[in-house]
Order: C-alpha cells, then structure tokens, then sequence
C-alpha cells in the first residue's frame, strides 16, 4: 500500500508509536484497541479507513464483478476509504455517479440485481435519507416480493456515521435504528479496524444487501494490527469485549470505547465486574449472546449516540425484559443521545459520554 | 499531460496534509462534490474568445435573452401508417412478416380479452385489484418484438404484454392475480405484480419510478460484460416526475448506459392531467437536457413503436449510450379496479380514443389491407382466446394458496432465528385459534395444525 512507503505517514506510525495507548484522542473517548492471535498471521498497523480501503481492496481483487462508486470515490473519497482502488483496478470498477443519494443506491441494486457485486458509498450517513425508500421499499423487499425469482443480495452500502467533535446536525447522526425497523437488509457497525475489515467483507459477500456504518471519528484515531490475510468476522454475532460479573454493557460503534473506560472506572471507582458487548450487527441481532450475559449479571445498561426515543436500545430492553424477567436486579438502562437534534457547540453535553454511563452503572448497582 | 501531472502531485500532498493532521481535519468534512482534481479530464480551452467555464461548453453573447420552452416547436411524433392502417411512407414499413405479425396482434388482443375477464373478476370480488393495459397494447408489444428475448425489462405495472410477448402464459398471470400456489411472488404481492427472471422481466413493484436508477445499474453491468443485451425500463409519464426518474436520467447519460427508457405518456396519472404533471415538451423534451438521444412516438402505431425500439436497440448497443422513447397514447381504461375516471375526465373522450385511434384496430386494418387478417380470423382467434383466458382463470381460481411459511421465507436468503420463532409462534397460534382463520384455503395448513 502507497501509504507504507508514504514519509509522511511512516513518521506518524512513529509518532504514535512513541505515546501510550490510550492517549486522548477526542474530548469524549479514549481508543481501545483490539488484538488478534498469532495464529491469524502477518499484521499491519492500519487505521479504520485504511482498514476498509484494504477489505475493498480485497474484494476488488478477488471478484472481477465488483464495483465501488459513489460521490467522490475516485479521487480516493473525503474520508480517503478509497484511495488507490481507482489507478489499481480502472475507471470503470471505481467511479464517481452524480450527487444524488436515491440514484447510488437505486444504481446499486440494479448492479446487484444481474448478479455485480455492487459496493456504494454514501458520502455521509446523515445524507442516506434521500435513498431511504430505495433501502426500505427496494433493496430491502427485493428477493421476497419476487418470491426469489430476483434479489440484490450482492449490494453493501457503506456510510461514515457517528460524532466527530464538531459535525452539528448533518455531519453527527446514528441513523441505525430507522434501518433497524426494515426487514430484510442487514445493518451492520465495527469498532475498530480489525472489526471493520472483517464485518465489511463479511457484509460485501453476504447474499443479502447490507448498510456498513463507520463510525468516522476512527477513521484516523483508531489503529490496531490488522491481519494482512483475507478474512471475514459473522454478521448477526455480538463481540463479548470484557467479560465481567456483575453488570452488562451492550454497545455498538465508538460507544464501545466508552463502555470500555466505564468498565475500568466501576472496577477501580466501585469495585464492580461489567461485561461489555459490541453488538456489531444491529439487524438481524444476537439476542442469545445478550439474553446470556444477562441472565448471568443480572442487570443492563444500553449506550449509544442516536436519541433514545426508538432508539436501538428500546429494542434490546424489551427484548430482554421479556426473555430475563426473572433474572433482573434492576430496570434496564439506556444511556443515549437526548431526543434533540445533534448540535454544534453543545456537543459535549449531548453525547453519552463516560461519566452519563459511569453515573448509570452507579444506579443500576445502587438501585 | 504535465497538467494532469501535476493535478496529481497537488492531490497528494492533499492527502499527505489529511494525514499529517492527528485531530479530525475540517476541510475533509465539509461535504464535498468539487475535489476531482487528480480524475478530471477536463480540458483548457486555448481560445481565451471563448468561456473557460467547466460547467459548459458555448459561446458569449451580448444579447440577454432567456431560453423559453416557447422558442422551439415540441419534438414531433414519428409514424408509420395513419389511423386506416396504410402505410404513409413505404420506406418505414418494417414488413414484418406474417408470423411476426400474427404474434403481435394475437397478443395485443389476447392481452385485451384478459383485461376485459379480469377486469370483471375484480367487479364480482374475485381477485383483489386489477389494472387494464386498454389503449395501451401497441405500445406493450411493439417494443417487446423489437428486443431480444434476454434484454432485460424493468416495468412500472401497465407492461403486462411485454412479459407475456416473452412466454408468460396466461396461467402464470391468472396465478399471480390470485395469490396461489403457483404464483411467482408466492401470494406476496397485490396481482399484475408480475415477473420471471426466465423471461427476463424484474419483478414489478408499487413504489413508482423506483425501477429507473436500478434499470441504469443493469445496464452498466451489461456494458461491463460486453454481453450485447440492453436494458429496458418502462415508466408512466407521472413517474417520471419522481426524483429517481431524474437520478436515472443522469446517471444512465454520465456513466454511458446501454438502456431504453421508454415512457408511456397516456395523457393522465391516475386523476391527474399532463398540464399539471408538467409544463415542457412532455418527457421527450427533456432528454437533450441530460444529453440523451430523444424520440417521441404514436404509441397507437405498433409498428412506428416496433421501429423506433429497434433503433433505439441499434443505438445503444453501437453507441453504449442510453436513449429516450415517450410514446404517445391515451388510457382508456380506468387507472385501476379502484378507481372510476367518469369523475374526471369525460366519457367522450374516452369514447374518441376508444373507437378512433386504437392500437389494435389500426394493426388490424394494416393486416387487413396486406391480406393477413379477416373477418373469420377475428371471429376464430376471439372465441379461441376467451376460451383460453377463461380455462386459465378456473384453473387459477381452484388453486390453494401457498404455505404460510412462505410469508417467513425469502426475507433473507436464510430465515434468521426471529422470524424462525415469530413461525412458531403464528403455528401455536394457530393451533389454538384456526377457526378464526382461513386455513383450509392454504396449502396443506389444516393437515399442519390437526
């Protein structure tokens, strides 16, 4: 890859080579990252963009029907996620369409539906909403309306999504959960880059069309040893990050980063033993994983960025009131994005950072 | 070549700032549509007398004049015989041939005693929803011979001639309209919901418009594999009001799409009259603004529908370039079962359509003055199609429908473990409650519970 000879990013890897691990990125989370076996074979220290540059790299060279386009994909995308791919596979594999979100995705499933493996990007997840009816009334409904005769199961559409520090109303949103409503696509979110390169080839060959949201703010923040093979990670199968005693913690996206640190702070603050969970899949979920964990602490706190109001966690709680009833301590909590929308200087407060979990933890324990 | 060069080394040393900067970088997530500063092709003009704009290519000028819908005449209507089935120019006649000829107009009409048996199937509440194709049959079956057989067709729902021109019988549609066992979809959509990829033919959905920018995406794919097909995609003129007409529009022309857009202009959108659907040239009038090659046919002329098909086919394949058809004709029919067009439109209008300028009486009196049809030829096919479309329709209506395990299955590819559990939970149910339900209509249901 161009960027390991690039001067400029080798003197950055040497940089960040020479601070500790969890240094502060962001004013709301620190970076943790994950590490695979030996056994899984060469690594390279790639950051969450890089990661996905490389599954589409990957996925390019292995399937000469694929295709990646997009707004501004050519050049190697605002985000850089696809850099290179271009000059390497041609113009007609990775290509720029107009502005238009409802013509990408709706283009997107007509590649799918003759059999292309059909990769688009949407240049910011707050702007699907235009291909909202192509996801929910198409995409989604195409091999069941057909009774099988036609699908577009080879379509994957990939969207930055999440806070970034300052992205205010249209550059901030955590749309999963209008997604989450919509049988027959499969939503999914990594954590890191390992997860990234793993659940985005996992969504590019899965038969059905998939939304990969990156959460943007790892994009460059977050780096970790990414196996160099090709390898996919399930969909539908939630991540047991920490395991723990007393109290669970189900997250997905950046937010797992920060149900990690609170996990730390209940240890040392309140001697307390979380699990922590990345859901990874929103839909189809892992209820079983949850259910477990569950049924083993006793108690549940959701976190995630979207507002609470049906938000994904709504979903989770009744799920698990109805499947743990017995085994609950305490009410499930949900820590979550007030049910404004997402603001420019009020950032800060508005996302449920580190101490609105800590806090919640405290609660749930006390309660 | 050293400009493109040097585009290059700006657009990296771009990159190389991104990178360098560990905090999120502000200009990177702006949203941004202008950075094709290493991918444009775009070149200077040396003619400093002329704009350099990138946007476009024309000329200066000192007059101020706006360009009006008014300055041109619309795009004429291309025909091949008059409403009395002679041809006006000879050099247009495709001459056909019987066979051909004979297919056409059996399936036009074949098309039009379905309509009319289903049609009142909807009346007597047998089936749920129709939706007649009246008026429109030329337009079905012209283009549909003018294609090969595995081009493939996106529809709208009034296409129904362009599938069964291609061998969907009409048991196949009798058993979609009613939902049973033997439907495509499975009794999953409402009827004249068709499709078979067999035949070629994408599953139609209700969602309008919608099949546009999926139909440039085949195409694109097509022109990837150099496989020599080309798409084809149908739409009303109302549809072509949607936003995703317009995604497909311009996609298809920027990213060089072999695909036929064919618009059906019939003059309404349910209730809605052309004048408040739009004020241009109708659909035709649009496709140089995207720049696409245009063309505005008799929908009523199945032959001038036939020609202008064929060499839009021609063009696409030579070109790899979409082309427009809007084909002009008038719904005679209602919109649908469940509406009734006396509430807006008069009945003499109708009746002029109806009786004067009728794709298959003007095919008919064509083959008539060439010696291909007659009075006893009309009178055998009628009573031989009405006797086909009514066997189809018992032979439908006895049907059971599917299993209703079939309401779970093809959600996904696999049935994931919710839906396997919301079956279980529908059969428990059911066990307990059947009487409340129509089970004995569906496939192998009562044996399931008893």
């Amino acid at each position: 890859m161009w960027m390991r000879q690039n001067p400029i990013f080798s003197f950055l890897l040497k940089k960040r080579l020479n601070v500790a691990f969890k240094r502060r990125y962001s004013t709301h989370f620190n970076f943790y990252p994950s590490t695979v076996a030996a056994s899984e074979g060469e690594t390279n220290r790639l950051n969450l963009f890089q990661a996905v540059n490389n599954a589409l790299d990957i996925a390019l060279a292995s399937d000469p029907s694929t295709c990646i386009f997009g707004e501004d994909v050519a050049f190697g995308g605002v985000f850089r996620c696809t850099i290179g791919l271009q000059d390497k596979y041609g113009k007609d594999r990775v290509f720029n369409t107009p502005l238009s979100e409802q013509g990408i995705v709706g283009f997107g499933i007509g590649l799918a539906v003759v059999g292309a493996t059909s990769i688009a990007e949407i240049q910011f997840a707050d702007y699907i909403f235009p291909a909202f009816d192509q996801i929910v009334n198409e995409a989604s409904k195409f091999r069941y309306r057909s009774g099988n005769h036609f699908d577009c199961g080879s379509l994957t559409i990939r969207a930055p999504c999440g806070a970034v520090g300052h992205g205010a109303l249209y550059h901030s949103q955590s749309v999963e959960s209008f997604f989450a409503h919509i049988p027959g696509i499969k939503v999914v979110m990594p954590r890191g880059p390992i997860q990234a390169k793993g659940l985005l080839l996992s969504c590019i060959r899965d038969k059905n069309p998939c939304i990969f949201f990156e959460p943007k703010i790892l994009y460059r923040v977050a780096v970790e040893h990414v196996p160099v093979k090709d390898y996919v990670l399930p969909l539908s199968k939630a991540d047991v990050v920490i395991e723990g005693d007393h109290l669970t913690m189900v997250g997905w996206g950046t937010q797992v980063h920060i149900l990690q640190e609170v996990c730390q702070m209940a240890q040392d603050m309140l001697n307390i033993s979380c699990e922590v969970i990345d859901l990874q899949t929103i839909i189809p979920w892992d209820k079983e994983t949850v259910i477990n964990s569950v049924k083993k602490t006793g108690r549940l706190l959701i976190a995630h960025e979207a507002p609470i109001t049906a938000g994904f966690g709504a979903e989770i709680a009744a799920t698990i009131q109805n499947e743990c009833f017995l085994h609950l301590e305490a009410p499930v909590f949900r820590v979550a994005g007030y049910d404004t929308p997402f603001p420019h200087v009020y950032e800060p407060f508005y996302i449920p950072d580190k101490w609105k979990c800590f806090d919640a933890v405290k609660k749930l324990i006390n309660y | 070549m050293f400009k493109s060069c040097l585009f290059r080394v700006l657009s990296f040393q771009r990159s190389f700032r991104l990178l360098a900067n560990d905090r999120y970088v502000r200009p990177s997530i702006a949203r941004c549509s202008s950075s094709k500063l290493s991918t444009s092709e775009a070149k200077v003009n040396t003619n400093n007398d002329r704009p350099q704009f990138p946007g476009s290519r024309s000329e200066w000028t000192q007059k101020l004049a706006f360009t009006r819908n008014t300055d041109y005449d619309g795009i004429p209507v291309y025909r091949v015989m008059n409403r009395d089935g002679s041809i006006i120019d000879e050099s247009q006649d495709p001459n056909l041939g019987e066979a051909k000829i004979t297919k056409i107009y059996k399936g036009m009409t074949l098309l039009n005693t379905m309509d009319r048996v289903l049609y009142e199937s909807q009346r007597q509440g047998r089936i749920s929803f129709y939706m007649t194709s009246f008026g429109e049959e030329g337009t079905h079956f012209g283009s549909a011979a003018a294609l090969n057989d595995d081009d493939l067709v996106f529809g709208q729902y009034r296409e129904g001639g362009v599938i069964m021109w291609r061998g969907f019988n009409l048991q196949q549609v009798m058993d979609q309209c009613y939902g049973n066992i033997d439907g495509n979809d499975k009794g999953r959509q409402m009827p004249v919901h068709y499709g078979d990829k067999n035949l070629h033919f994408v599953t139609i959905s209700s969602t309008l418009a919608t099949q546009m920018p999926q139909a440039v995406g085949a195409a694109y794919h097509f022109k990837r594999q150099a496989n020599g097909k080309v798409v084809i995609c149908y739409f009303g003129e109302g549809a072509s009001s949607e936003g995703d007409a317009h995604a497909a529009l311009n996609f298809a022309a920027t990213l060089d799409c072999p695909i036929i857009f064919f618009c059906r202009n019939n003059g309404y959108a349910i209730s809605t009259p052309t004048h408040e659907q739009y004020r241009g040239d109708g659909i035709a009038g649009r496709g140089s603004g995207y720049g696409i090659a245009s063309i505005r046919v008799d929908g009523n002329d199945t032959l001038a529908v036939y020609n202008v098909t064929a060499a839009a086919r021609n063009y696409c394949i030579e070109e790899s370039k979409p082309v427009l058809i809007e084909a002009m004709t008038y719904r005679i029919g209602h919109h649908s079962t469940s509406d009734d067009s006396s509430a807006y439109r008069s009945v003499d209008e109708v009746r002029y359509w109806h009786q004067q300028d009728h794709p298959i009486s003007r095919l008919r009196k064509y083959m008539e003055l060439k010696g291909l049809w007659d009075d006893a030829k009309e009178k055998e096919w009628k009573e031989e199609s009405r006797r086909q479309v009514l066997q189809a329709f018992v032979a439908a209506e006895k049907k059971p429908k599917p299993n209703v395990i079939e309401m779970f299955t093809d959600v996904y590819n696999e049935m994931p473990d919710n839906l396997r559990s919301q079956y279980n939970d529908l059969k428990a149910h059911l066990k307990v409650y059947k009487e409340h339900y129509p089970i004995k209509n569906f496939n192998e249901l009562t044996e399931e519970l008893c």
